[in-house]
This record gives structure tokens, sequence and C-alpha cells, in this order.
């Protein structure tokens, strides 16, 4: 099923022509009742050079769709192409480096030699000095594996994929154990990296991740794919805007028909808008309650559109469990 | 592609680990040396060896044995720390990762020998050059069943249970191939004979007359090679099928 729409794209295919390639992916599980639908028919296009974020909460799909882009699973249906080749000959070409969602390191090697190892194993490495450098493992260089932190663990795999120098970067939730100072660093070593050209792709919780560093979000949810485009995109895509005002002594529910608020609620002395036309609301506010103070208007945070187009119950309820 | 370097770095990682030492190493070393040491130049009756030579080879085929099967040890564990996935991912070929394990427990597995070769050596035992050579060549060829075997547990059982499964495995086959004592007669004698390890400790004869294995020997050793070579491939598509 897989070779007709490789092996056409493969024939003319250079080194990384193409991009990325995800046409109608479905995988199931067997689960410990039934069967799993981790993934239930999605189709992505990456082109060469993107950075896309792969969005949603556990169970979307996400890592299942990582593995089969991978080449570390077989879809039961549809078709998986990377830069043109089938994903294993792509990975056996050098092209692909990763950092897996789970995955521990080996031990009785130092994180240099670890490093240098992974580095052997690919055709056009970056130098191992450079990659324990931009990785800020030169410290710890000498350290051997099994007596790193957390923290620590979570640098080295990412040198593990950067030292490969792949076409394809794909980060599944990379940023877990990192603290706020780590986070900051990781990205910016990320977008260094995709600047010179690659193609990256990452899985994450963190919607403010998506949006700082990505050129496109791809929100997954029940094994489907439920929006897809640029992250400003996707935030205009829900269009309200929060206000939030100081005013005790007023109930919400005549909040609510001020016009331009799609809903209200109470904390406390505080009072929360959701507005679809918040220069209206605004203006009926302070005409009929003067009082209000504090106000604060805020744009459609991505967290927002991604509950609104995530949070939908699902007609079927088997997979709950899945990946 | 590049096998030589992981291979290296799998040397190096597998020499640093003091559990090694211990059992591989260590453990004959200390068995032979309070078996063999006290009563060294002494015939074994109804074998024609002295206590060093029996036991500076059994010792060995016990040592060797454990080398070879501890590659288990360390595919389980490599599973289980999801590294295996990882190396998937990478260029390296599966044939170069199973060479880099089986190098890895052939370096092992000399090492083991050659500190049993100058334990004997020390007590009296001496051969000429072409019979020490002869002895390791079987030894090596006696030791590919093993090779297969350790693959085969690295896939099927998970790190928890391949300690004791290794060492029980290993005990068992111990006492059925005459490694603590000589068996010469009898339906052990009869039933060693179909045991990979039973060669492995047969090697000693080499010391006799130079020759330690008839037809049968080659025969038996061939078979298991194929058999467990056979199951280490069953065991690792399975092992990858699910993943």
């Amino acid at each position: 099923m897989t070779t007709a729409a490789t092996a056409q794209i493969g024939g003319a295919a250079t080194k990384t022509n193409g991009g990325i390639c995800l046409h109608g992916l479905v995988k199931s599980y067997q689960g410990p009742q039934s069967p799993i639908r981790a993934v239930r028919g999605i189709d992505v296009s990456i082109a060469a050079g993107e950075t896309a974020a792969l969005l949603g909460p556990n169970g979307a799909g996400k890592s299942t769709t990582i593995d089969m882009l991978l080449g570390l699973s077989k879809p039961d249906d549809g078709t998986v192409s990377v830069f043109g080749r089938p994903p294993r000959d792509a990975v056996d070409a050098g092209l692909v480096g990763a950092m897996l969602q789970t995955g521990g390191l080996i031990r009785d090697l130092s994180v240099r030699e670890l490093v240098a190892m992974m580095a052997s194993l690919y055709p056009d490495p970056m130098d191992v000095k450079d990659a324990l450098e931009v990785t800020g493992l030169k410290e710890i260089a000498s350290q051997r594996t099994h007596k790193l932190s957390g923290g620590q663990t979570q640098r080295v795999r990412f040198a593990l994929a950067i030292v490969c120098n792949p076409d394809l970067l794909v980060l599944d939730e990379p940023t877990v154990a990192l603290d706020v100072e780590g986070r900051r660093e990781f990205w910016s070593v990320m977008r260094e990296f995709a600047a010179r050209g690659k193609t990256v792709l990452f899985a994450t919780h963190y919607l403010e991740e998506a949006d700082a560093n990505a050129d496109r979000a791809i929100l997954m949810a029940h094994g489907r794919i439920v929006a897809d485009g640029p992250t400003t995109e996707i935030k205009a895509r829900v269009g309200r805007r929060t206000l939030r005002a100081t005013l005790p002594d007023v109930d919400p529910s005549s909040l609510a028909g001020l016009p331009g608020v799609a809903s209200a609620e109470r904390h406390g002395d505080a009072v929360i808008l959701s507005c679809v036309d918040s220069d209206q609301s605004i203006r009926a506010l302070l005409e009929q309650y003067p009082a209000a103070k504090d106000i604060e208007i805020a744009g459609g945070s991505l967290e927002e559109a991604f509950l609104e187009l995530t949070g939908e119950p699902d007609a079927d309820e088997q997979e709950l469990g899945a990946r | 592609m590049n096998g030589i370097a992981y291979t290296r770095y799998e040397l190096l990682r597998t020499f640093r680990n003091r559990r090694f030492f211990l059992f591989s190493l260590g453990f004959p070393l200390v068995f032979f040396w309070l078996i063999a040491a006290p009563q060294h130049n002494k015939i074994i009756s109804g074998t024609g060896l002295t206590y060093a030579t029996y036991y500076m080879v059994s010792l060995a085929s016990f040592g060797t044995m454990m080398s070879m099967i501890s590659t288990g040890a360390r595919i389980a564990g490599e599973r289980q720390a999801g590294w295996t996935r990882q190396l998937r991912i990478s260029p390296l070929s599966v044939r170069a990762y199973f060479r880099a394990k089986v190098l890895t427990g052939y370096a092992m597995a000399l090492s083991s020998l050659l500190v049993l070769y100058i334990s004997g050596s020390l007590l009296g035992v001496s051969l000429p050059a072409g019979r020490w050579l002869a002895m390791t060549g079987l030894i090596i060829v006696g030791l590919l069943p093993f090779a297969a075997l350790g693959v085969l547990v690295g896939h099927l059982v998970n790190t928890d249970s391949v300690g004791p499964l290794m060492g029980g495995l290993v005990s068992i086959l111990a006492f059925l191939s005459g490694t603590w004592f000589a068996i010469t007669s009898g339906f052990l004698h009869a039933f060693g004979q179909f045991l990979p390890s039973w060669w492995l400790v047969q090697a000693r004869n080499v010391a006799l007359d130079g020759h330690a294995w008839g037809a049968r020997g080659w025969i038996t050793v061939a078979a298991w090679t194929a058999i467990l070579a056979a199951g280490a491939a069953w065991a690792y598509r399975r092992d990858t099928a699910r993943v």
C-alpha cells in the first residue's frame, strides 16, 4: 500500500526533496479490552525547512504518528514519505535525527563518548565538540551517563539528536524534564538548528512553546487532526477576547446579556467576560456599570483555541488509553 | 555504516562494567584456585588429566559461557532503557549491531580464557603451542551456540528475569557437562553429549592427545548453533514487530 505513492516521489527526489508527507495514516493497537484506534486517518505535508509543532493532549495520537514517521511502527493503512523515501530508507541514509519521548541513556560511557558514538553512526555528523558546546554539556562532558540529573540527561538526548546533523529533526515532548532556563536554552538552540534550513517537527503539550517556536501548529485530538495552520491563524479562528474587571455585587447573568459578550463568570470580586466583540462589550460595560475598574482585555490565547478545538467529547470512548 | 567505532565503544563500556569482572573473570578464577591449587598435579581418575588441566578448561568453559550469555543481559538492558529504539532510528544496521554485541561477548570470553590459561600455567599446565591454539579454537567454535543464545535471551526476557535465568541456565549446563566433576559413564554421560556445553568442556581433551571432538561433537555444536540462531532471529523479529 505504501509503495505506489512513495516510489513515484522517490524516483525524482534529490536528497531533501519533497519534505515530509503523511497520507491517510491509520493505526490501531490491541488494548486491554478492545482495540485502541490511536490514529484515525491523518494527512499532513510538511515542507522541507519548515518547523511544525504537533499539539495535542495525552492520547491524541502524537507519539503514534511520530513512530510511524520514523519507521518504528508500520501504519495499518496510508503512506509515509520522508524526503521522497520510505522512512526506513531515510533513516538508513542518516537523514533523520530524533529525540523520542521515552528513552534513557546507556551506562558506562562519558557524555562525550556517548555523543561521539552516535556521531560515528552518521554520514555527515556535527563536530562532537560543537554539539556539546551548544547543548551546554561542555562542563559535564567527562561525566558518566548514569550519574546525570534528569535535566542533564535530557540535554544529552538533545545532543544525541543534533550531533547527527539530520535534515529532519523530530522531537517528542523534548522539554519535559527541563527547568525554565533549560527550556529557554533548548528552544534557542533548536531555532538556530532550524535556521540552517532543517526540517523540524516537535510534539508538545505546551502551547506557548508551539506559539514561540513553530511556523505552524498541527492540532491533534482523538487520533485526528483538528486544526492545521500558522499559530496566529489558529488563534484567530477562535477570535474571542477576554475582558476582566473588578465589579462586585453584579449578577454575571446580567453581564452575559451585554452586547458582544458570549459568556460571563464571576471569580470573587472579579468578573470575566468572554467576548466575540470586545470593543462593543467594553463600551456597554462602562456605560451600564461605571463602577467597573482594573479592566484588562486580553487576546485569545492558543490555550483557549486548543481547548475549543480539541475538547469536544468524542463519539467513541475507547481511545482513552491511546498514546 | 560505521560499525567499527560502534564496536569500539561497546567494548569500552563492557570492560568498564564491574559486574563483568566479578562474574565472568573473578568467579571462575576463584573456583579454579580453590579446587585445583591444593592438588594440582594429581590425576583425576578416568580422565587422564591433572586437576590443574581439568579445572582450567572446565572453569574456562563456565566463564566463557557466562560471557557469551551476558550479551543477553546487555541487550535486555538496552531494550528496557529505550536505547534500542534510539539505535533503530540511526543508520546503524541490524547486522552491525549484532556483530558488535557478539564480538564484545567474544572479547569478554577470551579475557576470561586468558586469565585461566595463565592461572593454569602457574599451576603446572604445560602444553605445546599447537595444543593451546587447538584448545582455544575449539572453545571459540564451541561458543557459537552461546552467542546465539545470548541474542535470543536478550530479546525474549526482561531485565528482571535475565539475571536469574542466566545464572540458573549456566549452573545447570555446567553441572550436566562435567564442569564440577568428571562424568565418565552412565546416563549423565550419555545425556550430556547432546548439550553444546559438553563439547566446550571436552576441549580439555586436547591436552591428552591433541584431539577432543569427534564427528559427534562437531555435529552437536553445529546443530545447536543452527537452532539457536534461528531462535535468535525469530525473537528479534518478534521484538521489533511489537514496538
